[in-house]
């Protein structure tokens, strides 16, 4: 008995410093961002006054906050699928012997190494109207000089395009190191069952990769919600809030507009809503994921 | 790397095997164009910054007058400093954590980790308004440990060191402590160097992710002397340049240089980290 009650202190001592800085910067910040949202911003005239769901019904008659929010489930829309789906058929083609594969798989990898607000400025130049590199593609080709970022239809679709192309890399590593692990009498039994190469990859790679496809997929799902780097750096929100992400918003609204109590509001709904999309990814594919 | 893999008896021969290395090997070249042209435009004069001739003259130009043009090495500096002070308390932090975790069955254990866990739903990069203002209540706007402060505790690092010492046998331990070392010197002798690979692979991604972190340091800092090098280049590029996108090519790869090349240098280390820190 005496035994266990050191062990308990020993434990909590060493856990102490992480501890202290966790309830510092993440569990109290959390509660004070609830509780932030249910008060009015304290103006230098006047203090923080009580003015319960003010601030959410604010953010809901907000046109604003339902363009970001569109826009940031199209983004994710676009990035989560086609990045995962690029990086399994990465990993596919990596693994198998292919002349100069370590070329190829760092030149996938590569990206991911950059800061994404360097990737920003290079691509930023990609899609400058006349001097840029994709104007000057497609010159030859005739039509006039499209301003990809500055047009209300193409600037999210532009940004999109961005975020994928920094993030299939890095997943690719995920779906290379499970590939790999796959045990090679499962290819040979296969074989001799006379299954084509489609069916092993659909009926047995496939499945085998689920807990990665999992982890991958949670990933993406939270990086969808909170990288604005390029958005910062490309677009700043615009044209027209065309290309406004929720964390972005936030970012605006407390920072630009110093309105930090509907800032918080919209901080709680970002954090429910990742908290809700995790929970229903862990269910739902948690009943049909075979775990080694 | 692997001997033998299951894919290998599946990979494709013939026609087949020569379309798939061309498309792998296409889409190779669409991925590393926009760094290749980077680099292209940052080696030469900008009036070949779009312009492609193979005669064109090379250059150092662009590098200098970028170097010139704003604090850049204040800001490696920052940088450098910034990723040691963090990396070094998460180190410290993390296995203190982690081994209490992994080896004690103490009152609370389960309440406390999952107010571990809790961080990694209730991310730093999203308490972004919260966070600055305990940053000014402390009074320490605008220096480097305000940027580092709310990544010290990670609970990334705590749950992957966790899992690493659970898989040390408990004989190494109780071994350690019939020799009469006390719980300190066990973790110290027999953990942590039991743990060295998972320890290089929590560096590297612990290293890139905040040399390349952004949004927060751009909110909490607003002098030369803490900007990071992301926050710098975002000051250089957007500001000072115009359109000079020669110079910003340079900029850009200038602060993404020692990455780079490291990542370059050190590639299986680097591949294979990323592996560890996410497959567990």
């Amino acid at each position: 008995m005496r035994r266990s009650t050191t062990a308990t202190i020993h434990a909590w001592l060493m856990l102490l410093p992480a501890m202290t800085l966790l309830a510092l910067f993440t569990h109290w910040p959390a509660l004070a961002t609830f509780i932030d949202s249910f008060f009015s911003t304290p103006r230098p005239r006047r203090g923080a006054a009580f003015v319960g769901l003010e601030n959410y019904r604010q953010i809901l008659d907000d046109a604003i906050f339902w363009q970001a929010l569109t826009n940031n489930l199209l983004f994710a829309m676009g990035t989560i699928p086609i990045s995962i789906g690029l990086a399994l058929l990465m990993a596919l083609w990596v693994n198998d012997r292919i002349a100069g594969r370590t070329l190829v798989r760092m030149a996938y990898f590569t990206p991911t190494v950059l800061p994404m607000i360097a990737v920003a400025n290079i691509w930023l130049f990609f899609y400058t109207p006349q001097y840029g590199l994709l104007a000057q593609l497609l010159a030859p080709f005739g039509g006039a000089s499209h301003n990809w970022l500055g047009s209300k239809d193409t600037a999210l679709a532009s940004i999109t395009i961005v975020a994928i192309w920094k993030e299939a890399g890095f997943f690719m590593i995920f779906y290379l190191a499970a590939l790999q692990q796959i045990s090679p009498n499962l290819g040979e039994a296969a074989a001799l069952e006379g299954a084509s190469r489609f069916y092993f990859f659909r009926r047995v790679q496939f499945p085998l990769l689920m807990p990665t496809t999992l982890f991958v997929l949670v990933n993406a799902v939270i990086n969808a919600f909170r990288t604005v780097d390029h958005i910062i750096v490309m677009t700043r929100g615009g044209p027209d809030n065309a290309t406004s992400l929720l964390l972005f918003r936030i970012y605006e609204l407390g920072f630009s507009f110093w309105d930090t109590s509907v800032a918080a509001a919209l901080t709680m709904v970002l954090l429910v809503g990742l908290g809700a999309i995790a929970l229903a990814q862990y269910m739902f594919l948690e009943r049909r994921i075979h775990y080694r | 790397m692997s001997t033998r893999i299951a894919a290998e008896i599946y990979a494709p021969a013939g026609a087949a095997r020569l379309l798939e290395t061309a498309a792998a090997w296409m889409l190779a070249i669409l991925w590393i164009l926009p760094l290749l042209y980077a680099v292209w435009t940052a080696f030469h004069p900008s009036e070949y910054s779009a312009r492609f001739e193979a005669l064109a003259p090379l250059t150092l130009d662009n590098f200098s007058r970028a170097w010139n043009a704003a604090p850049f090495a204040r800001y490696f500096l920052n940088t450098f400093l910034l990723v040691t002070l963090i990396l070094g308390c998460q180190l410290v932090l993390c296995t203190l954590a982690a081994y209490a975790f992994a080896r004690t069955d103490f009152a609370g254990s389960g309440i406390a980790f999952v107010l571990v866990l809790a961080q990694l739903m209730i991310m730093p990069d999203v308490l972004i308004v919260e966070n600055y203002k305990t940053m000014n209540r402390l009074g320490i706007l605008d220096s480097i440990p305000a940027i580092g402060l709310p990544y010290v505790a990670s609970a990334f690092g705590i749950f992957l060191l966790r899992q690493t010492f659970k898989t040390v046998p408990k004989e190494l331990d109780e071994a350690a402590r019939i020799e009469g070392a006390g719980a300190v010197q066990t973790l110290l002798k027999v953990y942590v160097p039991l743990a060295k690979p998972v320890y290089l692979a929590y560096g590297l991604v612990s290293v890139s992710y905040h040399w390349n972190n952004f949004l927060w340091p751009l909110i909490v800092t607003n002098s030369v002397e803490s900007r990071p090098l992301t926050v710098g280049l975002q000051v250089f590029a957007s500001s000072d340049q115009g359109i000079d996108w020669s110079i910003i090519c340079a900029a850009t790869l200038m602060t993404s240089a020692p990455l780079l090349m490291a990542f370059l240098l050190f590639q299986r280390q680097f591949v294979q980290s990323f592996m560890r820190a996410g497959i567990r």
